[in-house]
């Protein structure tokens, strides 16, 4: 008898059994929206996929009061506010990381002032986002930079400071200087664990834009799904959800290709 | 002639004495092979050539002038592993000393210079056997392989010290023989000054010319760390020299 972890699945029956759970849960419910629906027709709870189709037609129809297609324009405001957090948070990343992995002298006044905001929670600080920069667009991009930045900061750092002293030390034994050796060396060898870095940043980065949107906004997709709440529009909000989701996995997706295209080396081919 | 003399070196951890009384000189042209047991100061001794650490008393120098207190192009070095850089391919390491001389801001030539740098680099990949290697990246080469890359690596830049970190304590038998040929073949060659740390005693007899054993001349039971090591044997080996600094000249040219 095999060993558990020596059996692996052909390629062709690894999708099939990856698609089953997927469908499992579609199946479970279907049947409990079915079950719900024979007791009460006009059930709010678990909506028919009919019903949901018909509530996505209606909400990507232009609204008469507005002169907007909603979907279209909460997906809008909603990928904007996170790819601008997402953009100064890598930004930020790449530069304190790298002066921090490398510069003992940077390492020293800046490493504990970073490790003492990433205890903070970012939320608690919402408020005071609100304070200062009012309720625009602002304070929630900064919710999502304050979320998101110190641990991708200390990752970034630490995976530099993990780049061995030899490479260093051969690098200055080449002439190169400091700046050469955070471009050369540090930064590409840094690169693939920042994309990495990211792709794992983008769950609480949703989290904090929902939440942002949640409290106060007029547009965006937190905002439409805690607004319909109030009606019991579970028929806009399971599609929304499911959008949501879709959108953070292209982003994911386009983000590891990104990677294996631009850094082969870091992508070993694996067994496994 | 003295290439690089230490006069009267120290080096103290606290309380804790590593080298003590280092009076030494290094011809040009030697290959000086350096043992000693575990924790006897070997390493210690490379570093200061390297410029890594600095002496706590006493001096380095080297070519007459005092030695800066880090790594600098004029000393080569090959370490057992993690000498190369894994995010570029053999050729791109071994350009990466001439990219650094010539572009300041990008760290990376381009056009003719880069063209130049290139061919430079692919004579110096064929002169270690990695001529049909320079697009291979360095976790797809064997550890001979990556030793031989580390090697064209430091060479390019013509240092006037290479400094070798039991380059070869982490090979095969028989690739490690294949390396102790092309060593001496580049050392003869190219006129080379080599330092070369190993655990392997008949390894320093066979390359160098002079093999210096670094132990502890004195101890104390009470207090071992009290004492450091030194150059406690220096054997001169009668062997021919390299070929001199003339054939430095004409190297990757």
């Amino acid at each position: 008898m095999r060993r558990l972890l020596n059996v692996r699945p052909n390629s062709g029956l690894r999708i099939l059994l990856g698609v089953l759970p997927l469908v499992a849960v579609a199946l479970v419910y279907l049947m409990a929206s079915q079950a719900r629906h024979a007791e009460n027709p006009r059930d709010k709870l678990l909506p028919t996929p009919g019903a949901m189709a018909e509530a996505v037609q209606l909400m990507s129809r232009v609204d008469p009061l507005t002169g907007d297609r909603p979907l279209v324009v909460d997906t809008a405001a909603s990928l904007k506010r996170i790819g601008v957090a997402l953009g100064i948070a890598t930004g930020t990343a790449l530069v304190l990381g790298i002066g921090l992995g490398l510069l003992p002298v940077l390492r020293a006044p800046l490493g504990p002032l970073v490790a003492a905001i990433a205890v903070i929670p970012p939320i608690a600080v919402l408020p005071i986002l609100f304070i200062v920069f009012g309720l625009g667009e602002t304070a929630k991009i900064a919710l999502i930079v304050i979320g998101i930045t110190p641990v991708m900061v200390r990752d970034m750092a630490g995976q530099v400071a993990a780049i061995p002293e030899e490479q260093l030390v051969k690098a200055q034994t080449l002439g190169s200087s400091t700046w050469q050796l955070a471009v050369r060396v540090a930064l590409p060898q840094a690169m693939p664990r920042l994309i990495d870095s990211l792709r794992l940043s983008l769950c609480p980065a949703w989290v904090y834009l929902i939440s942002a949107e949640a409290i106060a906004a007029d547009v965006g997709l937190g905002y439409r799904i805690f607004l319909v709440r109030r009606y019991l529009s579970m028929d806009i909000i399971l599609p929304y959800v499911v959008w949501i989701s879709l959108l953070a996995v292209a982003m994911d997706v386009s983000l590891r290709l990104i990677s294996r295209r631009a850094y082969p080396w870091a992508h070993p081919v694996r067994s496994r | 002639m003295t290439l690089l003399t230490f006069r009267d070196v120290w080096v103290e951890y606290g309380d804790k004495v590593v080298l003590e009384k280092v009076d030494l000189s290094i011809c040009e042209g030697s290959f000086v092979s350096i043992v000693g047991p575990s924790g006897a100061g070997k390493s210690t001794f490379l570093r200061l050539a390297l410029g890594q650490e600095g002496p706590t008393r006493g001096a380095i120098d080297l070519d007459g002038r005092r030695l800066a207190a880090e790594p600098g192009p004029d000393r080569g070095v090959v370490f057992q592993k993690y000498s190369v850089f894994p995010h570029l391919s053999a050729r791109d390491n071994v350009v990466f000393g001439l990219d650094c001389e010539g572009s300041w801001f990008r760290g990376r030539l381009s056009g003719a210079r880069r063209r130049e740098a290139l061919a430079q680099a692919d004579m110096m990949l064929a002169a270690v056997g990695l001529g049909d290697s320079g697009d291979v990246y360095p976790a797809q080469m064997s550890g001979g392989m990556q030793q031989r890359l580390a090697i064209a690596q430091a060479l390019i830049k013509k240092p006037r010290i290479l400094l070798l970190d039991e380059p070869f304590g982490a090979l095969d038998p028989g690739v490690r023989l294949d390396m102790h040929e092309l060593i001496t073949g580049l050392w003869r060659e190219h006129g080379l000054t080599i330092m070369m740390v190993t655990h392997d005693i008949k390894e320093a007899f066979k390359l160098g010319t002079r093999v210096l054993a670094f132990d502890k001349r004195r101890r104390d039971p009470q207090a071992p760390h009290r004492y450091g090591s030194t150059a406690v044997y220096d054997f001169p080996l009668d062997k021919p020299g390299a070929a001199g600094p003339e054939a430095l000249a004409g190297l990757g040219s």
